[in-house]
């Protein structure tokens, strides 16, 4: 088992995972690290690695002009960045910056893709991890649309 | 002459000091004209009169070991509300009061004390923290999970920034949206409960903001393994006399102003998020 296989399971997203399921995602994962105020990515770019924080803080933002960006969530240690390298066109619909200097594993989107694809039973293991996290995200966004701490939630 | 008595009658108080907290929100510090302040409980509240506009319950937000005056934070919402946080130094107001159920200070002893409040919800709570500070030997982690709407929304933020310095609890913020200034975490409130991680069997929450914020957060606690047992809620509906007389706040078989406002969860499970209740 070669190092950053065995840094992976450590991962809460990976907790329990099946050690040849392992094994086939530490084939399309690499370390990296985004010094504070890099972008992992923009909105509209190829949506081409998702990433599982390690250390550090990542904000995403949306931009709108005229006006600063706006984080509307925080990702920490042990959280996923990225969702839409999971559905075409596999671009990205958010900014995500560091906003703190920020380890993580990147996973090459192509690569996890093409291997869920050739074995469907890892490809069933992976959504099963994956699409919590999306459920948790689709959450969380309903709750801060809802504005409940608004004036008018209150009246 | 005839002396007032009874439940419906107030006492008069006079504002001694106003903190403005927010754009809307206020606290005030109130001395009774005459006498002492009665004594209350972290989670009490009462009802504050606005002389010619009408009554509102207001939770105690201040210390309750100080004797000398009741704090009360109050956000400009309604006539009567809006009449009140926007009192100055030297206005008097009524006041009669406390009511209803307290924070379980007592049966937290010993274990961890997790509070998750939402919006004004970190006033009603802010008593609670002032007991667990004054005993912090008799109780273990202690961590405060506060969300907010914005930045500038944020309630007590000096007191939380001084609470946040402490080495012997926990202070995570979170806001819905924020810009490049803020510092802490952008969600919501209830993902902090997965960051901090709770020790299941030997911790107590203590959880109040909007109904829906309170929904969400007791839904996170009991994915991490918390007990409804050991989650209190705190409630909150419309209230006239406050005694349990008018039935106004009636919630399910309780009046919240008398069985509440702090709930155990296990106590509510059947009515708690309950369409029509």
């Amino acid at each position: 088992m070669d190092t950053i296989e065995r840094v992976l399971l450590e991962q809460p997203f990976l907790e329990g995972i099946d050690p040849a399921a392992a094994h086939l995602l530490a084939a399309c994962t690499r370390n990296v690290r985004f010094e504070r105020g890099l972008y992992l990515f923009h909105e509209g770019e190829p949506a081409d690695e998702l990433y599982l924080l390690r250390a550090g803080m990542v904000a995403i933002e949306i931009a709108a002009p005229g006006r600063a960006p706006v984080a509307i969530a925080t990702l920490r240690q042990g959280d996923v960045v990225g969702a839409s390298w999971l559905v075409p066109p596999y671009r990205w619909t958010f900014d995500a910056r560091a906003v703190e200097t920020t380890s993580a594993f990147g996973v090459d989107a192509a690569c996890l893709r093409s291997k869920c694809d050739a074995d469907g039973r890892f490809g069933y293991a992976m959504m099963k991890r994956f699409v919590p996290v999306l459920v948790q995200r689709m959450q969380a966004a309903r709750f801060q649309i809802l504005d409940v701490y608004s004036k008018r939630s209150a009246l | 002459m005839i002396e007032p008595v009874g439940a419906f009658v107030p006492r008069l108080y006079r504002v001694d000091a106003a903190h403005r907290e927010t754009h809307d929100t206020a606290t005030l510090e109130l001395v009774p004209q005459e006498g002492d302040a009665p004594a209350y409980r972290p989670g009490q509240f009462n009802m504050l009169y606005a002389f010619g506009v009408g009554e509102v319950a207001i939770s105690v937000s201040g210390d309750a070991s100080d004797p000398s005056r009741l704090v009360h934070t109050v956000r400009d919402l309604g006539a009567a509300s809006a009449a009140i946080a926007h009192l100055r130094r030297h206005a008097v107001v009524g006041l009669r009061g406390p009511y209803g159920s307290a924070w379980p200070m007592d049966a937290a002893e010993g274990g961890d004390v997790l509070i998750v409040a939402g919006g004004l919800g970190l006033a009603p709570l802010r008593p609670a923290i002032y007991h667990l500070l004054r005993h912090r030997g008799r109780y273990g982690r202690i961590a405060i999970l506060y969300g907010a709407r914005t930045p500038s929304e944020v309630l007590f933020g000096r007191e939380l920034a001084r609470w946040r310095k402490r080495g012997d609890l926990d202070v995570l913020l979170t806001v819905d949206r924020a810009e490049r200034d803020w510092h802490d975490d952008v969600g919501a409130v209830p993902l902090l409960i997965g960051r901090i991680g709770i020790a299941r069997h030997a911790t107590t929450a203590l959880v109040c903001g909007p109904e829906v914020m309170m929904r969400f957060t007791v839904a996170a606690l009991r994915e991490a393994g918390l007990g409804d047992d050991k989650t209190y809620v705190s409630m909150e509906r419309n209230m006239k006399c406050a005694v349990g007389l008018c039935g106004r706040c009636q919630y399910g078989p309780s009046f919240v102003c008398k069985d509440g406002p702090v709930m155990r969860v296990d106590r509510i499970a059947n009515i708690f998020g309950v369409r029509g209740i």
